[in-house]
């Protein structure tokens, strides 16, 4: 029978793809392992292979063509001894990874409902991460997320993802000084695991962009080394995961050493790197840092959510005299935003910002559970509730004013955040709420989290154990005993 | 394979414990003279002997033999030993000012002056030393006021840390002295960073960092050298064998399997094994790593064959875990002894003057300890409070803010 050629997926997220080149024709014979055609995100290209052996019938997507979904038909591939034109068959059923894969002729068991056609639906990796990401996309789709009202009258904006507003901001601190440099593991050949510094190699060479043995506590160490030597190092974790056996050099040492030299010896450095869950990357390598790092006297801790903000301060993350932890977020990696035309845009550290206006409650929140919270408010609205978002940007040192003005406002508070509930983030605006805001509370704090357990790997147990919008509306509700 | 005993676990035992008679002094050492000085431009790959002999230049009757007899004027020489005799002294007034509380803390470098003094000498005003708690000669070679670093002892309120660092854990950037860290291993690193960065900057500066034996089993040490390695870091990394991490002597890292010069081999870089105790040898090898880095061949790790004569710290008694008489049996002598020894074969020094010098010292440090207690010792002068919030950050944040005027600061 006749096998559909699937659109491929690099990585468990991505949603579409550029069917950048064939490198077979109709009627071309193939075999196993040939190479069909070349994939290409803004991530990376990927050689398209033949999973099973026959003559390509029909070539469905022409090449060039961009924003292929992920699980479409992009070509026809028939089995030995098969005729051209023969029917089309019934779909096949598969959800796993391959491309194509041979499905019995014979009709489903289950006649209730007739076959789905296979290009209806998305070939994509179920994971808890995508409800995330579409909160994100909605959010930004139905444009609640403000505008950064410190911006210049008539400034232009423009789209771009959140890893290009990285990629430029190191671009333009690499390009005004020449002791700013990056480095870590896959950051110049490869453009970094996640392409955040793609291009950079090409710019600036292998002085300023260096790859680095796979050892973080060791490139940690190096860094600190060169930022107390004058330089102004960006250090890239692959993960912050991985940071972990690098917390001695940035705790221990790039925090501490200005204060117990008695102010001789500064250490500006940025750690920086993707932090949070992903998709379906399990217990080691979906985990929240962000309050381990911002419990540290002598550490600056940014976590931004939109392209914007991780544009203004990233840059303002290098230029810092105090080391930074820059703790940006995968899933966020590929999202569009719009982002400010200007020569040199650069956001003060420290300050939050009101992503979305509103009367009834406050919702403080921070990477990407910005986008959650955003999610939260569109349907929150329709049910007369309206919400303000608090974008905190900065968690160390944190906004307390901007979160106490707006509860003023609207007398009621509940924190969102992808990480776990114990000792968190969530946990201590709740402190500084009771410690500063007592009596403008009309409810308590409530904190929506993730479940308390380390990341599961499977796909219902991860959704399970992720924040969701519908929990924010749920306890947004609560606070406002409309629940 | 039926026929084999039982796996037994090997657990290493140094020679001798406390009431038995210490082995050190049946140690097998390569003579003076022995070690082969190659140029300081020749391939690693054809120096991989070096780790296994021992840079001896004195022999033992001070007399200066062998290939790496360094140009040393006798000044210097003089200057090296008053470094030294001022590092002693010092250590043993303030090793006795904390068992009269006047310091919580204290830590000797006995034994071992002439690797920090020598080091120090070598190196240039712009280049940086990565200590560890027992190379204060470095300071004291190059004229760290003593004044001030009584004050640093005492906590007091001229304490020039500000009360914010542990005793003798000195920070002295203007005299090439890197913050001392009280995680061992952490600074091997930051050297090579620190030396990267002035490659990157196209300086001529170098880098020198101190690991003691014991903690080249943290990674710390590997992954600088692994660092070093690579990127041809300009540095000199000094691994201090002073045969004692606290309890654990040197087997315990890993010394009776081979030496710790050697593990420069698995990296690429010469590795240099250098009797500690002789100020000449250590000279030498410190000018031929020197002049290699500042050649763009990158770093050498240099062994330095010691003895810690003291104990660990005040807190510490190492009577309980190794032979009393070891630190006289230790084979390679007491460096002051031995380099006062050479000057005086040179006829550039005798008794008299040396007997002059340590009274000259004995009194800087008596002023030196005076002054700092006229100021006052622990707890009887105290850093002003305000000082607790300085340095944080470069710019106080609200809680630095709030925190200082609750203590109304």
């Amino acid at each position: 029978m006749p096998i559909e050629l699937k659109m491929p997926a690099l990585s468990p997220t991505m949603e579409e793809g550029t069917l950048a080149k064939w490198l077979v024709k109709e009627g071309d014979a193939v075999k196993s392992g040939d190479i069909l055609a070349e994939i290409e995100t803004d991530k990376a290209t990927m050689e398209f292979e033949a999973v099973d052996e026959g003559t390509i019938a029909q070539i469905l997507i022409a090449e060039g063509t961009d924003g292929v979904k992920v699980g479409a038909p992009i070509a026809v591939l028939l089995e030995e001894g098969e005729a051209a034109g023969a029917p089309a068959a019934r779909p096949s059923e598969s959800r796993s990874g391959e491309a194509a894969v041979p499905q019995p002729v014979e009709a489903p068991k289950d006649e209730g409902k007739p076959p789905i056609p296979e290009s209806a639906v998305p070939h994509q990796m179920p994971s808890g991460a995508r409800d995330l990401v579409a909160d994100v996309v909605d959010s930004e789709k139905a444009g609640v997320d403000a505008r950064d009202p410190e911006l210049p009258e008539g400034t232009k904006m423009v789209k771009m993802t959140l890893r290009e507003a990285l990629r430029d901001a190191m671009a333009e601190e690499m390009r005004a000084d020449d002791r700013v440099f990056v480095m870590g593991e896959e950051v110049a050949q490869y453009q970094g695991a996640y392409k955040v510094t793609q291009g950079l190699l090409d710019e600036f060479g292998d002085r300023r962009v260096i790859d680095t043995p796979i050892t973080e506590y060791g490139f940690a160490g190096v860094g600190t080394g060169a930022a107390m030597a004058g330089l102004r190092p960006i250090v890239e974790f692959m993960t912050f995961n991985f940071a972990m056996q690098a917390i001695d050099h940035i705790i221990n040492s790039a925090a501490k050493t200005n204060y117990m030299s008695g102010g001789q010896m500064r250490c500006p450095i940025v750690f920086r790197g993707p932090n949070g869950a992903a998709a379906r990357v399990g217990a080691q390598h979906s985990q929240n840092y962000a309050p381990w790092y911002a419990s540290v006297p002598g550490l600056i801790v940014i976590a931004p959510y939109s392209a914007t903000d991780a544009k203004g301060l990233l840059k303002a993350a290098i230029r810092c005299e105090d080391p930074v932890v820059f703790l940006e977020n995968e899933l966020l990696y590929g999202q569009s935003f719009e982002v400010p035309e200007l020569d040199d845009f650069v956001l003060p550290i420290g300050k939050a910002r009101v992503a979305r206006a509103g009367s009834d409650v406050t919702l403080v929140s921070y990477s990407i559970g910005v986008g959650v919270a955003l999610e939260a408010s569109i349907k929150l609205a329709e049910e007369g509730i309206e919400a303000e978002v608090i974008d905190l940007r900065t968690l160390r040192p944190l906004d307390k004013e901007t979160v106490l003005a707006s509860l003023k406002k609207t007398n009621r508070i509940v924190v969102v955040e992808e990480g776990w509930p114990t000792c968190s983030i969530a946990s201590e605006i709740a402190a500084l709420v009771m410690e500063h805001g007592f009596d403008d509370l009309d409810a308590p704090v409530l904190r929506v989290t993730n479940v308390d357990v380390p990341m599961p790997y499977a796909a219902n147990l991860e959704k399970l154990a992720l924040l969701k919008a519908d929990d924010v509306v749920k306890a947004a509700k609560t606070v406002c005993y409309r629940g | 394979m039926a026929n084999l005993p039982p796996l037994s676990l090997h657990i290493p035992e140094p020679s001798a414990r406390p009431g038995e008679q210490s082995g050190v002094a049946a140690v097998q050492l390569p003579e003076p003279g022995e070690t082969r000085r190659p140029d300081t431009l020749a391939v690693e790959a054809d120096m991989r002997d070096l780790p296994f002999g021992l840079i001896r230049v004195l022999d033992d009757q001070g007399v200066a033999v062998g290939p790496w007899i360094p140009s040393v004027s006798p000044d210097l020489l003089r200057h090296g030993l008053r470094s030294m005799m001022l590092t002693r002294i010092f250590d043993d007034r303030l090793f006795r000012a904390h068992r009269q509380g006047k310091t919580s803390f204290y830590m000797k470098s006995t034994g071992e002056e002439a690797i920090g003094a020598a080091q120090s000498m070598v190196l240039g005003g712009g280049d940086m030393c990565f200590p560890t708690y027992r190379v204060m000669s470095w300071l004291h070679a190059r004229g760290y006021p003593l004044t001030e670093m009584v004050n640093q002892v005492f906590s007091n309120e001229k304490d020039p840390l500000k009360g914010r660092q542990l005793p003798i854990l000195y920070s002295a950037r203007a005299y090439g002295f890197y913050s001392l860290s009280g995680n061992v291993g952490s600074r091997f690193g930051h050297a090579v960073g620190w030396a990267m960065a002035s490659a990157y900057k196209g300086d001529d500066k170098i880098a020198l960092a101190y690991i003691g034996e014991g903690t080249t089993a943290e990674g710390d040490f590997h992954e600088a050298l692994t660092f070093a390695s690579v990127y041809h870091a300009p540095c000199i990394l000094c691994v201090t064998n002073n045969q004692w991490a606290i309890s654990s002597y040197s087997g315990i890292a890993g010394g009776d399997e081979t030496t710790f010069a050697a593990k420069a081999i698995a990296y690429g870089i010469p590795g240099l094994r250098v009797d500690g105790n002789d100020f000449l040898a250590v000279w030498a090898a410190t000018e031929w790593a020197a002049e290699r880095a500042r050649s763009n061949k990158g770093a050498t790790l240099i062994e330095l064959y010691t003895y810690r004569a003291a104990g660990h710290s005040t807190s510490d008694d190492p009577t309980k875990y190794r032979p009393a008489d070891e630190p006289e049996a230790w084979p390679l002598g007491d460096p002051i002894e031995r380099l006062k020894q050479h000057l005086i074969t040179l006829r550039e020094w005798d008794e008299d003057r040396h007997a002059m010098l340590a009274d000259e010292l004995d009194q800087l440090v008596r002023v030196a300890v005076k002054e700092a207690e006229a100021v006052g010792t622990l707890g009887k002068s105290k850093p002003p409070v305000s000082e607790m919030f300085e340095g944080v950050f470069k710019e106080p944040d609200w809680r630095v803010i709030e925190q200082r005027r609750e203590l109304g600061v």
